[in-house]
């Protein structure tokens, strides 16, 4: 008996980490934040916050999210179907690269991604003669853009898994392809393509960096009028009222994905080879090279505009990212708020792979009382919770509690690290945990009874099927932080800004040279991030990106 | 011609060929059983009579009509597989009737056909079940039902009772036969267990390799195994050749030629007055007979029985008797 409570203290002691961790950079700082609201002036009175949902405007800015979130998923599940099959059910040369193309927008930099688009559709731009320059269109497009990979990646990862002998097994009692997709494959996938849509629901209801780039003044989302109500207009009883709204929404959605993603097989370790096409995939395969090529152009364009200048062709703005730009639009110069970036990236992502790591060792346990389960699914959605978190509220957060004891960090280098970290930390999780859980829990069994202690167990049995998921994850991590911008947007000082927060400043100032340069360092950034999701891809783990 | 024909069929996984040259027959109305070790190459040839592999080279005919250009669903067979393959969101009523729907045959029909298919297997009743809450031996009958529920022309099952514990095997095994017969569908079944061929199929083809190394009724080749592999994986005890099988021949049948003899266990029993001799090394009581391990002079290690009533233990030196018909002499030497 004391055996067991041993080791439940110790359960307990590594559990605390995480969870200090979680309630001190991220609780306390976001419920510092709807504390504002609800307390203005010192004094409790919610009545405030209830007024604030009754406004014409946030009506206006609830519908406009809800309406292009939901559009933009519609889109991405159907963009994204077709090549969740053609990149995880078949197989062709040129396949790997497709796969590591298609996740490269996901974790492009919202500003990068902002930025290109607006170039794409500018009225100068290639997709200039259809005029959705300033226009929702342009938001929803961007928004599509950055989750086609979510759809692919979780529905193709479950894709994988399911047993093609029971679609065999209708085709043999005379079901042609298309039913046998209709009646037997597509109610199979329903589980993931529900977990997937409600996660790029909520990635795109919660998209900062794209409407604030694409939006300008006329159109907000519920999460740049935060950052409109915080920083523009003091209005901190406004941002606080939706902030409270997007947690409640955002929770009930995790939860719901929690379901869809629950009795559903877990992620099957011998990937199986593709079957090679066959001339009736032609359809499919030219529909995925076609989104593909959809989601390369605006970082084509990208390319281009930063090799170009008023006189012609030149590398004149990558040389300027050497300056502080023209009229000295920045305090620091671009490369070395590149470095910053690299710096902070690779703080943040140690952080996330130690704490994410702990996290998906403890909810991939199967504990046998029911109340344990529940307590470890608890523990599990809590730490999504920053997937959906307003960044903007994090960062805002993080900016008025931390700023005093108990924790006065505002001199800190480990606040944006910090910051950044818990929002990679639920990607980190869910790119090991998945891989954890689908190990049989009797290997663990088998070397415990052979006479392996813990730490052997999980030196002989865990960490071999484990690695690649763990090494994925850092480079995963390190490339989301290196983009994140609704944080750091609160917390970079003008002395020591990141690579995103300098971009979003340099297209704010006006002048070709600074737009030029903008270009350029985008294009850095987003080659920085490309280089990391290439090293993560070659790890070939199904759970990179899924959810 | 009734039935399915297979000529000259060759399948290639890249530089491995899993099918090689095979010619095969399933007359109509009959249960073949094609068996055959892990490996062998003989799911992989159900596979492609199913129309789930391209062959290489060879053809796939059912009564007579090349399938080369048929797609798998409308070949008009039914396929099986050691699972089941139950489609998990459906019903067991849904699942039996999916074949039927697919036809768009009337609504009622398909209600009371599934309820005569379940009764048929033995799960009246089951219909509002989901394929989770089943055993595994119920799983595998609502698969049958499932298939047999358009008249197939052709029944393809792949190791149908392998997933299955030993009693269930054997019961199901017979109950399979019998509605197999009854239905009158000509199957064909692949499977690694020799005792599932000879309890469901009357013809059988043994496969090795990638080859057919024989073929015929189950007699024939229960009688007559191709060489010392074909015996062993028909589940001969032993096969001798030499000096030994010389002596043996000697014994049963002098005037006969061979050079080599698989023997059953039963083939050599414990008999008074017999006219080999050996030493008991191990003794085991079973419910119907008692298994000796022996070392007979002259012959070797050999497999042997003696009645219950027999109180033999090791150590012992005894007098055995042959039983001739429990031999197959084997072509040439092993």
């Amino acid at each position: 008996m004391g055996g067991r409570w041993i080791d439940r203290l110790g359960t307990a002691a590594v559990a605390a980490v995480p969870l200090l961790v979680l309630i001190a950079f991220f609780l306390y700082p976001v419920g510092g934040m709807v504390a504002r609201g609800f307390w203005p002036g010192g004094s409790f009175h919610p009545g405030g916050v209830w007024d604030v949902l009754e406004r014409s405007r946030v009506h206006r800015v609830l519908w406009f999210t809800v309406w292009t979130a939901g559009l933009a998923t519609a889109l991405a599940v159907v963009l994204g179907v077709p090549v969740a099959f053609v990149l995880h059910r078949l197989s062709f040369p040129g396949q790997g690269l497709l796969r590591t193309l298609i996740v490269v927008p996901f974790v492009m930099p919202t500003v990068v991604a902002g930025v290109a688009f607006r170039e794409l559709i500018a009225a100068s731009g290639p997709l200039g003669g259809l005029h959705l320059d300033g226009t929702p269109t342009a938001i929803v497009a961007a928004l599509v853009f950055f989750n086609v990979s979510v759809v692919v990646r979780t529905v193709g990862s479950f894709w994988e898994g399911l047993d093609r002998r029971t679609e065999e097994a209708a085709a043999a009692l005379g079901a042609s392809p298309l039913r046998v997709f209709g009646t037997i494959t597509l109610p199979a996938l329903l589980p993931s393509i529900a977990s997937a849509a409600s996660v790029v629901f909520l990635f795109c209801s919660t998209s900062f960096g794209i409407v604030l780039t694409l939006g300008g003044l006329r159109y907000a989302n519920v999460e740049t009028e935060i950052y409109q109500l915080t920083t523009q207009e003091l209005d901190l009883q406004g941002a606080a009222a939706l902030s409270v709204l997007q947690i409640v929404v955002i929770t009930g959605l995790l939860v719901l994905s929690h379901r869809a993603r629950r009795g559903s097989p877990a992620l099957s370790r011998q990937a199986r080879p593709g079957r090679r096409p066959r001339w009736r995939d032609t359809a499919v395969i030219a529909w995925s090279f076609l989104v593909v090529a959809m989601l390369m152009t605006p970082l084509a364009t990208l390319v281009e505009e930063s090799l170009r200048s008023p006189d012609g062709w030149t590398l004149a703005n990558y040389r300027a990212l050497q300056t502080t730009g023209s009229d000295d639009a920045l305090l620091v110069t671009a490369s070395s708020a590149l470095r910053n970036s690299f710096v902070i990236a690779v703080q943040a992502a140690g952080i996330a792979l130690v704490l994410g790591v702990i996290v998906s060792y403890l909810v991939s346990r199967r504990p046998r009382t029911g109340a344990a389960r529940r307590l470890t699914g608890l523990f599990d959605g809590v730490f999504m919770l920053p997937l959906g978190v307003s960044a903007v509220t994090l960062g805002f957060g993080f900016l008025i509690t931390l700023d005093r004891p108990p924790l006065d960090l505002r001199t800190s280098e480990l606040l944006i690290p910090i910051a950044q970290a818990m929002v990679a930390l639920p990607l980190v999780v869910r790119t090991v945990a998945p891989v954890l859980t689908s190990i049989d829990p009797r290997q663990r069994e088998a070397a415990a009874s052979l006479g392996a202690g813990p730490l052997r167990v999980l030196a002989v049995v865990d960490l071999p099927h484990a690695w690649r998921a763990v090494l994925a994850s850092i480079g995963f991590a390190f490339a989301v932080s290196l983009g994140e911008f609704g944080a750091t947007s609160f917390l970079a000082r003008d002395d020591s800004p990141t690579l995103p927060v300098v971009i979003y400043d340099l297209i704010g100032h006006p002048g070709a040279a600074n737009f030029g340069m903008a270009m350029a360092g985008s294009v850095v950034l987003a080659a920085a991030t490309g280089a990391a999701m290439l090293m993560v891809d070659r790890f070939r783990v199904a759970s990179v990106g899924a959810f | 011609m009734t039935g399915l024909a297979v000529r000259d069929l060759t399948v290639r996984f890249g530089s491995t060929t899993a099918v090689d040259a095979v010619d095969l027959e399933v007359p109509g109305g009959s249960v073949t059983a094609v068996l055959g070790p892990s490996g062998s190459g003989k799911s992989t040839l159900l596979r492609a009579v199913a129309g789930l592999e391209a062959p290489a080279s060879g053809s796939v005919a059912y009564a007579g009509v090349d399938l080369d250009r048929v797609p798998v669903h409308r070949r008009g067979f039914a396929l099986m597989f050691q699972d089941g393959q139950l489609f998990a969101h459906q019903s067991v009523a849904r699942n039996v009737g999916y074949p039927l729907r697919l036809r768009h045959r009337p609504a009622s029909e398909i209600t009371a056909r599934v309820s005569s298919l379940l009764d048929l297997v033995g799960l009246a009743g089951f219909e509002d079940r989901s394929p989770a809450t089943l055993s595994g031996g119920e799983r595998q009958r609502v698969a049958l039902a499932r298939s047999l529920a358009v008249e197939p022309r052709m029944l393809l099952l792949d190791e149908p009772l392998s997933a299955l514990d030993a009693g269930l095997r054997e019961r199901l095994a017979a109950d399979l036969a019998a509605i197999l017969r009854a239905a009158g569908t000509t199957t064909l079944l692949v499977t690694h267990d020799h005792e599932e061929a000879f309890a469901i199929a009357d013809r059988i083809v043994l496969m090795r390799e990638g080859r057919v190394v024989q073929g015929g009724t189950l007699d024939d080749v229960w009688r007559a195994p191709a060489d010392a592999w074909a015996a062993r994986f028909l589940g001969y005890a032993v096969v001798l050749d030499g000096g030994p099988a010389r002596r043996l021949r000697d014994l049963v049948d002098p005037a006969a030629t061979w050079a080599s003899v698989a023997l059953r266990r039963s083939a050599i029993q414990l008999q008074d007055g017999g006219p080999l001799s050996g030493t008991v090394l191990a003794a085991r009581v079973g419910p119907e007979q008692v298994r000796l391990e022996l070392e007979v002079d002259g012959l070797g290690r050999i497999e042997g029985v003696a009645d219950p009533g027999h109180r033999v233990q090791a150590g012992d030196r005894v007098a055995l008797g042959v039983v001739p018909d429990r031999l197959a002499a084997l072509p040439g030497p092993a």
